[in-house]
């Protein structure tokens, strides 16, 4: 059963977002614009200094842009802020906790924050507070990483959200935290709430319904990760010998190869292609590696994954 | 034939009742890029804190470069070099001021620094921004800097503490170029990392416990043992079992 | 050595870089210098007092004319008994009386003893007791060079009566003087830290990012230091009657009235403060040197205002503690009622009033 709240309209829309500091020295964010539709789980993925923060922080009206508009759930992020303010939840990076306040106490204060009690919603937040529930009266400063963050994320729902913002959730947290997190998300999203999530690993935006890269304050691509997988222009090698740090230098300085990378133990490679649109053939790179000495070399085709993608589309826009 | 720079058998580290790091035994030979994972909380920071003759040991033996921990801290602390994610370079000074400084920390001669100093701007490519406060630099050339300047002073091993977070994916390989080229020739590097596959740019791994060393291996070794395709999933089934989650 | 030589140089680098630091560390000891040299003494100048003269005779206008001479006095005559020098006392500003009995020149010829009446207004007794001496002295020096050409001996004896503080104890002086102190630290400096802690920690985001007016949260984060500042004024009003053995001779009502608005002052101060900085370790600076000093220095506590040069008592104007400090001496120490303080009091009200306007205002409902 669809939730009581007002799901219809919990979207969020951005027309050529644009934000700068320092009195225009800096931008942050340039001409931005994407849809995100009701219920959807959505992902901004880019690294540090991306423009992912000043992006939610627009969305979440706590600093004004310089360019474009904005509505979050149909409210004016400019004019009606203070709508905004009451139908979002907002986890911030560095979880935002009160550190001398006990774990009851940091969700019973963000509960009367939004006018609401524990109970009232508590079965949003039941499968992730369940974990929390054997240290409630532990000072929030003393949890770990994985902890704080469940408990971040208890206080950002406790009031029934219709849209989410979690910047950065996952950063620095262990990775067995992070697939846990994730998993609640998934089911959060059963409940009708829109997501917004940012993050700087790639491998988490295999997990969004769809996703922007993001990378010096642009929007590089918006599409479904699958379709951004498939939107790879080239075909994509795996190449892999016993030594792949010389592997790679060496599939560097060979007239065939357009882009190589290390990702692992394996290096990703893309042929150049002639005018008339062929390439070297797997043979003739094969050899050419074994010419140089290298042993146990194996080449194979590869779906090019988000990474792949990210770094492609960031050597295109480097002026 | 590479020698064995660092050599740990049953290093133990107890707080009171605690135990953070449980009898660790490795080798790590010259030029290896030595990958120590673990979650937060395993350990793997006091590890590498006594291991840098930051933390004195309560039992169990070691040395780094031939330098024992027990008695030799300072030696040893002269000997390596050493970055962290939390700490790299300060902020309000510029690029040419953070090298000379630094040089002059690790006790470079004047005239060391200035030819160390042209040869890193050089090799970095930041000509341009040498009179720059460090803190208006992007976050991947900071970090390139800063391992640059760990290095300065020409250590056999360096230990690396979560070098690379939150930088874009070719900045982080750009990184990795440089800890190749060092181990290349020949300095040892310790490296932590939250990053699964960075795991897979390691000649071995070992991964923490509860403060044990639960598995050392080549990574490739590892994914077979474990029966895992990525280096993540072999992580996730041996941490899944952790009791320790503080942090 | 040469890393030791790195290190220092290193260290002069970040000291140079920081401009606000830089600021205080030179800035600092030359207005300190320059105030403390010039404008800020204990000598005392142009005191208000008034003479009042029954005699009219030679005596007492030479020596009238000794006093008027002297820099320290800015003199006026004035007529009247007992009541009326209450008077002066309550409302005037004046700090000293001065009492020629009627037929002082005739006692002095034949009977060779006079008496001159000296009352002074004790609530600051260091500026009663400098005054005191200072015209007794000028009565010494008329008795003396006027003995030696008249070869007479005769004796002026002065009466001394010292108002509101009999013992000329030095609690009334720094009771209200700590009270402005106290109430200016705890407001405006843990105020300012504890908005701008909410800043440093990322928590004040999410506080914004709700329903919850951010006046509202001015209010939450005010309230506990408002009581407590009540607090502190009660335990320093009861130490002061027990163990001090001062206690009030006013209304304690009009001055925990009158504590509060200052409170109020106080507390939109430190708002403010927390509209312009960004750290706690700034916060705290402010509050010290922005406010703390100024506070010493100005409210009069320290140093008398009359004594300072006319462009400093124009500044002390606009510190609130001045203020406040002049009412709860009126209230505390002279027993006045709100007849006599409801100037100061208006001023003060004032001034709290724009503060808190003009803080409210400053306070941002975004983060930037």
């Amino acid at each position: 059963m669809k939730s009581s709240s007002n799901t219809l309209s919990n979207g969020v829309v951005l027309n050529s977002i644009g934000k700068t500091y320092d009195k225009g020295a800096i931008t942050a964010v340039r001409d931005v614009s994407f849809s995100v539709q009701p219920g959807e789980l959505f992902g901004l993925i880019g690294p540090d200094g991306a423009g992912k923060t000043s992006l939610f922080r627009v969305l979440t009206t706590l600093l004004l842009p310089d360019a474009g508009t904005a509505t979050v759930a149909g409210f004016d992020v400019v004019k009606d802020f203070r709508a905004i303010r009451g139908i979002v939840g907002y986890m911030p990076g560095r979880f935002s906790l009160y550190q001398d306040l006990s774990v009851e106490e940091n969700l019973n204060f963000f509960a009367t924050l939004f006018g609401t009690t524990v109970e009232e919603n508590y079965e949003l937040i039941r499968d992730i507070y369940v974990q929390l529930e054997p240290f409630k009266t532990r000072r929030a400063g003393k949890l770990s990483g994985g902890m704080k963050q469940k408990l971040a994320l208890c206080c950002a729902l406790i009031h029934k959200p219709q849209v989410l913002f979690l910047d950065e959730p996952t950063t620095g947290v262990d990775p067995v935290s992070r697939k846990e997190f994730w998993e609640m998300l998934t089911r959060l999203k059963e409940q009708g709430i829109t997501i917004l999530i940012s993050t700087p690993y790639m491998d988490e935006a295999m997990m969004c319904e769809r996703i922007a890269l993001i990378q010096g304050g642009r929007i590089m691509s918006i599409d479904t990760p699958s379709n951004i997988m498939h939107a790879f222009p080239t075909t994509l090698y795996s190449v892999r010998a016993t030594d792949a740090y010389h592997l790679r230098m060496d599939l560097l300085a060979e007239s065939f190869t357009e882009s190589c990378h290390a990702f692992g133990d394996e290096v990703h490679l893309t042929l150049v292609h002639d005018a008339s649109g062929k390439a070297a053939g797997r043979q003739e790179v094969i050899d050419a590696m074994r010419a140089r000495g290298h042993i146990d070399v194996e080449l194979r085709e590869v779906e090019p994954s988000i990474e792949d993608c990210f770094i492609r589309l960031m050597g295109q826009h480097h002026a | 034939m590479p020698d064995i720079v660092i050599q740990t058998r049953e290093l133990s580290k107890r707080f009171g009742a605690f135990v953070a790091v449980d009898k660790i035994t490795f080798d790590v030979k010259s030029g290896e890029i030595f990958g120590f994972l673990g979650a937060n909380g395993a350990g793997k920071t006091t590890a590498m804190r006594m291991l840098s003759g930051l933390s004195h040991p309560t039992s169990g033996a070691a040395t780094v470069a031939g330098f024992d921990v027990f008695t030799q801290p300072e030696e040893i602390k002269r000997t390596i070099g050493y970055m962290s994610q939390k700490f790299s370079l300060y902020e309000d000074l510029t690029v040419r001021e953070n090298i000379t400084f630094f040089g002059g920390v690790y006790g470079l001669s004047n005239q060391a620094i200035k030819e160390k100093s042209d040869q890193l701007i050089e090799q970095l490519g930041l000509q341009a921004e040498v009179k720059k406060l460090v803190g208006s630099l992007p976050l991947g050339w900071k970090q390139k800097l800063a391992f640059s300047v760990a290095m300065i002073h020409d250590p056999r091993i360096v230990f690396l503490d979560e070098p690379t977070g939150g930088v874009d994916p070719l900045t982080r390989r750009q990184f990795w170029d440089l800890i190749y080229a060092a181990a290349d020739r020949g300095v040892t590097i310790f490296v932590t990392t939250h990053y699964m596959d960075e795991a897979e740019y390691c000649h071995r791994v070992s991964i923490m416990v509860d403060g044990a060393i639960k598995a050392l291996d080549t990574p490739r070794n590892l994914k077979q043992t474990f029966n895992a395709p990525t280096m993540d999933a072999v992580f996730y089934q041996l941490a899944r079992g952790a009791q320790r989650t503080a942090d | 050595m040469n890393q030791l030589l790195s290190f220092i140089r290193k260290e002069f680098l970040h000291v140079l870089r920081d401009r606000k630091t830089l600021l205080i560390l030179f800035g600092l000891p030359i207005v300190q210098i320059l105030l403390f040299g010039f404008a800020l003494t204990n000598e005392v100048r142009n005191a208000n007092i008034v003479i009042i003269d029954d005699a009219r005779d030679v005596a007492s206008r030479e020596i009238i004319g000794m006093i008027s001479a002297s820099r320290s006095f800015r003199v006026r005559e004035a007529q009247g008994g007992h009541s009326s020098i209450d008077e002066m006392f309550r409302s005037g500003g004046v700090k000293l009386v001065v009492l020629f009995p009627a037929n002082f020149n005739n006692d002095l010829m034949h009977a060779q003893r006079a008496r001159v009446q000296i009352i002074a207004d004790a609530s600051d007794p260091n500026t009663a007791s400098t005054l005191t001496t200072y015209v007794s002295a000028i009565i010494a020096d008329y008795q003396k060079s006027t003995v030696q050409s008249i070869a007479l001996p005769f004796s002026i004896s002065t009466q001394v009566r010292m108002l509101y503080n009999p013992q000329l104890k030095g609690a009334p002086n720094f009771v209200p003087g700590v009270m402005a102190l106290v109430l200016m630290l705890v407001c405006v400096m843990m105020t300012s830290i504890a908005i701008v802690r909410e800043k440093e920690l990322g928590t004040m985001e999410i506080l914004l990012v709700s329903p919850f007016r951010p006046m509202l949260v001015i209010v939450a984060k005010v309230v506990p230091y408002l009581l407590l500042s009540l607090v502190n004024v009660a335990t320093i009003l009861v130490l002061s009657t027990y163990v001090l053995d001062l206690p009030v001779q006013g209304s304690i009502l009009l001055l925990f009235g009158v504590s509060t608005v200052f409170i109020l002052t106080s507390l939109a101060l430190g708002l403010l403060i927390s509209t312009i900085t960004n750290s706690q370790q700034s916060a705290m600076l402010f509050s010290m040197m922005g406010m703390l000093l100024p506070t010493v220095l100005f409210s009069g506590f320290m140093f008398p205002i009359e004594n300072m040069p006319i462009p400093l008592q124009v500044i002390s104007n606009l510190v609130p503690a001045r203020w406040y400090y002049t009412i709860v001496k009126a209230v505390m120490i002279k027993g006045l009622g709100i007849t006599s303080i409801w100037r100061e009091l208006l001023v003060l009200v004032a001034m709290t009033v724009v503060l808190v306007v003009i803080s409210v205002r400053k306070f941002k409902v975004r983060l930037a």
